[in-house]
């Protein structure tokens, strides 16, 4: 059967759209990953009623083609549709050091999936540092958990900008404080303008090098600071894999779309996180405004919504950027692609080799081709080479085995 | 030097070795076209008894010396193993390697000086395999193959680290700009215009791959043909030794037809992953990917390694490699402007080929006589 819409990602953008269009009426076919609905975001919450809508759990998403009629989207089964919707998230960006590939040096975004997702606790001691707001959610987390949060190192300074775009979203403003109190109570110090610059261990981590940052992230004023776990994050990259399959356009990280989530290729609806990272009530909106672009018009309420976290999202995105210095951490010996492996001092080989992009540095060093497709490495590599990070084009956004690859392989494929 | 994949990097590696000063102009920089998206074969298992044999094997022999004095390109002697599914197969392929051999031989009088010309363009070398010694070979390949011919010669390189290796080897400049026309005075190119300003230059020589065929000035019937490769999990130990591939590869890779062709061409990596190839197909400058394609080849090379089965694939890439009419390189002065040499079309095997086509267009540059004989490759034959 062809589905009138198609969702992929049961966060908080896929779930909101799948039960909108299933209550107007709309055959819905819902694909997440995960055994349990819910995204990063929602991950172990109480899993909400979909009432109408057929929920596939367990279907990493490979790959997804345009057919006649809509859209054929590949999983360990093929589902078609007429419409549809991407709504796959972002994953953590980080930045390399010194002693990152240890063990208990995980992702912000890992360390709360662990925790809130499989009931486990990383550590006894740990220390979070990056950039942005999302530090104090999983320092939070942590602190639930029962591990005892050294420090929060927020590598950027808190500027009169985001205290101005809080200040216009009282819930996020309240949501803010509310962390704030409860990192204060639990006697955790928050510092700006410093980093996790170096972990230190045997086999795992023992303690992590902490430095004070100039505004162009250079370090200077090393302390050491003991802990089993590193949660570090640096913002998130926009999961743009099964967009850039289908030819959407993108701008720098995250897909173009209308006020109505239209991305630029007909029949193909984009919300939440790939469309520039605004955190999870923006992805509500947009899931909703997407329905909409197929049935009735949307409510304005719901526009000035959306226009209102946009705007906020932007003040994130120029209020914790990621700045070059963390290339000052490095030495030749760490390394960059933990996949393959590969050493800053590989990498520099590759550019006096005449390496200089990211591509190029990829096909002569390898860094990106291994198991994870430079989603971790990629924004390194292409500072290191002083170019933007751009989405790559991945013909596989997951790796499938090549027996369920042949299932591909018949006549009405085509 | 118009282009920085393989043949313009051994180009100017060769040239710069007989005292030629070279610059070098690509667009996208070091093996950014058909380099970038090869497997790195060095075959001479899958060529016609003819002019492209004996250039391959004059080739082995270079890439060999190469390996030595340059290195640091994952430089594999790993032989290829052809395998049968049919009797009748495996006979058309031993009737086949024995054509291989005697031409070889009789065109190893060659063209060149007996006293100059090493016997470099030698003999292919291929050993017969029974069924029951396949596994000896390969301990992984399927059941019920009719058996196949070992070729000791054929290798691999690591086809990018190979480009830049030569490439920074010769010395050679390496300007990264588009080249918009060739600079003609008369009937004689005395240069390129560029994106960064004029070039000047005694010769001017086009190794612009799938696109050397585009100049306005000295058109050539140069056009794109697409392949995918596939590329699985690395292996702690890969499952594949030899370059292995079926008997229909060699009809494929001489074959004329329009529609998609595949065959398994299977072979592992330094870095343990298993590349999986090989599919031809004419549809211009289009390198969208096409999963039914896919599709086929990664059954395929269950048919051939089962233990593929439920091994990851990772990634897949499509590479446009550059044909002629004839399937033939062209390689050598151009018919119809002075100064100006062609080195291109080499199709899918210009990794292979191409120590021998800079040996070539050294020679040609120089005044001096080639080791291999020129003419079958003249850009002249198509006018």
């Amino acid at each position: 059967m062809t589905y009138d819409l198609a969702v992929v990602g049961a966060g908080p953008a896929g779930l909101t759209a799948a039960r909108v269009a299933a209550a107007r009426g709309l055959r819905v076919a819902l694909l997440d990953a995960y055994a349990k609905p819910g995204g990063q975001f929602l991950r172990g919450t109480a899993p909400p009623r979909l009432t109408g809508v057929d929920v596939m759990l367990g279907q990493r998403v490979w790959a997804v083609e345009k057919s006649s009629g809509g859209f054929r989207v590949h999983a360990s089964a093929t589902t078609t549709a007429a419409t549809l919707l991407v709504a796959t998230g972002a994953h953590d960006r980080v930045v390399p050091f010194p002693g990152w590939d240890l063990p208990g040096v995980l992702t912000a975004g890992g360390a709360q999936a662990l925790v809130k997702g499989e009931r486990i606790r990383p550590g006894e001691e740990a220390v979070v540092a990056g950039t942005g707001p999302f530090l104090l959610p999983v320092a939070v987390t942590l602190l639930d958990a029962g591990v005892r949060v050294k420090e929060v190192l927020e590598a950027n300074r808190p500027s009169p900008r985001m205290a101005a775009a809080l200040a216009r979203v009282p819930s996020k403003a309240g949501e803010a404080l509310g962390y704030a109190r409860r990192l204060a109570a639990a006697r955790v110090p928050y510092r700006t303008g410093h980093a996790v610059v170096a972990a230190h261990g045997e086999d795992s981590v023992e303690g992590v090098t902490v430095a004070r940052l100039t505004p162009g992230w250079r370090p200077y004023a090393w302390r050491t600071v003991d802990c089993d776990t590193v949660a570090v994050g640096y913002g998130f990259t926009p999961q743009v894999d099964l967009l850039l399959q289908l030819g959407c356009a993108v701008e720098g990280d995250h897909v173009v779309t209308d006020d109505r989530q239209r991305t630029s290729v007909d029949g193909v609806l984009a919300a939440g996180e790939v469309t520039g990272v605004a955190g999870a009530p923006g992805a509500v909106v947009e899931g909703a405004l997407a329905v909409h672009s197929l049935v009735g018009e949307p409510p304005p309420r719901l526009l000035a919504e959306k226009a209102r976290l946009r705007r906020f999202a932007r003040a994130l995105d120029l209020s914790y950027p990621v700045r070059d210095g963390w290339r000052d951490w490095l030495t030749p010996d760490t390394v960059v692609c933990r996949c393959e492996e590969v050493t800053l001092r590989a990498i520099d080989e590759a550019r006096d080799l005449g390496a200089h992009d990211p591509r190029t540095v990829k096909l002569l060093a390898r860094p990106g081709m291994g198991w994870c497709q430079g989603r971790m490495c990629g924004h390194a590599v292409a500072r290191l080479t002083g170019h933007e990070p751009a989405p790559q084009k991945r013909p596989f956004a997951q790796p499938i085995t090549l027996a369920d690859l042949t299932l591909h392989d018949r006549e009405d494929n085509a | 030097m118009v282009g920085a994949g393989i043949v313009g990097a051994s180009c100017a590696y060769a040239l710069m070795r007989a005292g030629v000063r070279v610059t070098v102009v690509d667009r996208g920089g070091v093996a950014s076209g058909t380099t970038g998206a090869g497997e790195g074969n060095i075959l001479v298992s899958d060529k016609e008894p003819g002019p492209e044999l004996e250039l391959a094997l004059r080739s082995n022999d270079l890439w060999r010396e190469l390996a030595e004095e340059c290195g640091g390109f994952e430089w594999e002697p790993k032989g290829g193993l052809v395998v049968a599914e049919t009797p009748e197969v495996l006979d058309a392929l031993t009737a086949f390697a024995e054509t291989q051999r005697r031409h070889t031989r009789a065109a190893g009088a060659g063209p060149g000086d007996p006293e100059t010309t090493p016997p470099a363009s030698g003999a292919v070398a291929a050993v017969p395999v029974a069924a029951g010694n396949l596994r000896d070979f390969e301990p992984h390949i399927a059941d019920g193959l009719a058996g196949g011919l070992h070729y000791p010669q054929d290798a691999q390189v690591q086809p990018m680290l190979a480009a830049a290796r030569l490439l920074k080897a010769s010395g050679a400049r390496l300007v990264r700009t588009a080249v918009e026309r060739f600079l003609v005075s008369g009937d004689r190119v005395t240069g390129l215009r560029t994106g960064q300003g004029d070039l000047h230059a005694d010769a001017v020589v086009n190794a612009a791959g799938t696109w050397a065929g585009n100049f306005p000035q000295a058109p050539l019937p140069i056009r794109p043909r697409k392949g995918f490769i596939l590329v699985t999990q690395p292996f702690a130990v890969p499952p594949v030794r030899h370059k292995v591939y079926t008997a229909a590869y060699v009809t494929n890779v001489a074959s004329d037809a329009e529609g998609l062709e595949t065959s398994a061409v299977i072979e592992s990596t330094r870095a343990g992953t298993v590349l999986i190839g090989a599919s031809r197909q004419r549809v211009g400058h289009d390198t969208a990917i096409d999963y039914p394609v896919l599709a086929r080849l990664a059954r395929q090379a269950i048919g051939l390694f089962p233990v593929l089965k439920d091994r990851q694939v990772m990634r897949a890439y499509a590479g446009l490699r550059p044909y002629s009419p004839d399937h033939l390189p062209v390689i050598g002065p151009d018919h119809r402007l002075r100064n100006l040499f062609h080195a291109c079309g080499h199709e899918g095997a210009g990794i292979g080929l191409a120590p021998a086509t800079a040996e070539m267009i050294t020679a040609q540059i120089a005044g001096a006589r080639p080791a291999v004989d020129p003419a079958p490759f003249a850009p002249g034959r198509f006018a």
